[in-house]
């Protein structure tokens, strides 16, 4: 079979991001927030639990506005890299930066967001303040209802503003935790197997949701699933960690919108699956 | 106009006053069984007076105001006491909650203290306060303290440690923290504390009261005995039923306004 796998790290294929960017800046022409995505550097990360070596080495650069997808067994260390990416788990060892220069740009916290498998919203505040928490430090200005409420109708979901979130289906809850992710507009977003507690067919419609939002705003994104049709469907590179390494680094060049199930997205799930699958027997 | 309009209009209205109306049928059924059991003589006015004594008696202690006054003393030694026990177990119960440090420091304390029967100290209290006010409050003080600063102290180390993540990656303060996180999340707890300890609110102030006091219901129910008037005594004990529904009521009331988000009281 043939197989579209490769392991160096391709710059050069991501110029057709680019094409998205001048677009999006015409799209928010009245917002002075940049809404572009942050390049990510990581050299020599590591991390351990106890004795347990979880992260050993991880050098990747993902270029400003990449889709980046995670894949690997559980226990592979893939959600921990991404609770690194996102601050919530102290380094180790190497390093994690943001932007091209070397001097730590001057980044704010409400740039990196993280949306979890669990919504993780607060059931004693309504939707719309669920949305206005994702403002960090801008949750007291004026225009903080605007916003969220803009944020709330990119997810759909503007007529859900004033129920408890007790009465959302788990899908819209989810669209809610999207929602507060998107609402300061961050330029890397992390997603942590954000559809894995889904049914089949609102992972599809969320799934065309991350896509459109993603494209809409251009950020970072870095996807942490354990499905693979999910990672070829939405990534433009898919990353197989195995044991605490970067295993593989597979470029999707599918044209998007992506028809799902396609010949092209199927030959290249299957060749990951088979790595993952090589890689258990080996152990 | 829709079908459901017309279905579903009655209904809200009809629902809550039924409601209303149903938890009375076995207390007033009882009431009646009483009355007709006093009446017939099957029951000796001298075991148990006829309600229609006890309301006669509830009547000639209103018009003296001798009613109105005990009640009165009786609940404002019941709310000071509360207020008093119920904020210093809500301040033990928020700093062990959120600091280690104080957890380790008091909680050994407050568990061993916990485990004495508050109500056996009423003699060391006579003897410390003899019958004064302070006495009472500070029996009541201490009976609410523990059922608050436990249910306080668990509330707070229950909250989901995953929506406290997502508070601290929003940026959020210490202070908003506790505010938009940790205190609603600890609150259905916490009310579950305030109702026990309204509970435990009457029964020690009503010990408290027949033991040693000259005022309150408890006093009122005491000197009936020595006159051996027997609708009076059963009087103030009705009157405890009442003031006793009324304060969890009242916390009901509380509850339903206060946790309005919660799914367990979104049907009623």
């Amino acid at each position: 079979m043939q197989t579209a796998l490769r392991t160096s790290l391709p710059e050069t294929e991501l110029a057709s991001r680019a094409n998205f960017a001048p677009h999006a800046r015409v799209v928010r022409e009245e917002r002075p927030v940049q809404a572009s995505g942050l390049p990510l550097s990581i050299r020599g990360l590591r991390k351990s639990f106890g004795d347990n070596e979880v992260l050993r080495g991880i050098d990747l650069h993902i270029p400003a506005g990449q889709f980046v997808a995670i894949v690997g067994k559980s226990g592979c260390g893939k959600s921990t890299l991404l609770r690194l990416i996102a601050g919530l788990d102290k380094i180790d060892a190497g390093s994690i930066s943001f932007g091209q220069d070397i001097q730590p740009k001057a980044i704010q916290p409400e740039d990196i967001r993280v949306m979890f498998q669990e919504p993780r919203l607060l059931p004693w505040a309504r939707v719309l303040a669920n949305v206005e928490v994702g403002l960090g430090r801008d949750r007291a200005s004026q225009d903080a209802h605007a916003r969220a409420e803009k944020a709330l109708t990119e997810v759909g979901l503007a007529d859900k503003r004033d129920q408890w979130p007790s009465v959302l289906s788990g899908g819209q809850k989810q669209r809610v935790a999207l929602g507060r992710a998107l609402v300061s507009r961050p330029r890397v977003l992390a997603f942590d197997e954000p559809l894995g507690a889904l049914d089949a067919l609102t992972r599809i419609s969320m799934q065309r949701l991350l896509e459109r939002v993603w494209r809409d705003q251009g950020f970072t994104a870095i996807l942490v699933t354990h499905d693979v049709s999910e990672a070829v469907a939405l990534a433009d590179r898919v990353l197989v960690i195995e044991e605490g390494r970067i295993a593989h680094d597979v470029v999707v060049n599918a044209a998007r919108p992506r028809q799902r199930g396609s010949a092209e997205l199927a030959g290249l799930e299957g060749s990951i699956l088979s790595h993952l699958l090589s890689a258990d027997d080996r152990t | 106009m829709s079908l459901i309009d017309s279905i579903s209009l009655p209904r809200s209205i009809r629902l809550p006053r039924v409601d209303g109306l149903i938890q009375w049928i076995v207390p007033l059924a009882i009431i009646a069984i009483w009355q007709v059991a006093s009446v017939t003589g099957f029951v000796p006015t001298r075991v148990l007076p006829a309600p229609s004594d006890v309301v006669l008696a509830g009547w000639k202690l209103l018009l003296s105001g001798e009613l109105v006054r005990n009640i009165w003393v009786s609940f404002w030694r019941a709310s000071i006491g509360f207020l008093i026990g119920g904020s210093i177990g809500f301040a033990f119960g928020l700093a062990n909650g959120l600091s280690q440090l104080s957890a380790k420091l008091t909680d050994t304390t407050l568990q061993m203290v916990r485990n004495v029967p508050h109500l056996a100290l009423i003699p060391l209290v006579i003897l410390w306060f003899g019958i004064d006010e302070s006495a009472k409050l500070f029996l009541v003080a201490l009976g609410v303290f523990f059922p608050i600063y436990l249910n306080t102290l668990h509330g707070i180390r229950t909250v989901d440690p995953q929506l406290i993540e997502m508070g601290r990656i929003y940026g959020m303060t210490d202070g908003e923290l506790f505010r938009r996180v940790i205190f609603p999340g600890a609150l259905p707890s916490i009310f579950v504390g305030i109702r026990f300890a309204l509970g435990i609110m009457w029964l020690t102030l009503i010990v408290a009261e027949t033991i040693a006091a000259s005022s309150g219901l408890g006093y009122m129910a005491m000197q009936a005995r020595e006159f051996m008037l027997i609708d009076v005594v059963v009087l103030s004990i009705l009157i405890y039923a009442l003031l006793g529904k009324l304060a969890d009521s009242a916390s009901r009331v509380l509850e339903r306004l206060t946790l309005s988000w919660h799914p367990a009281f979104q049907k009623r």
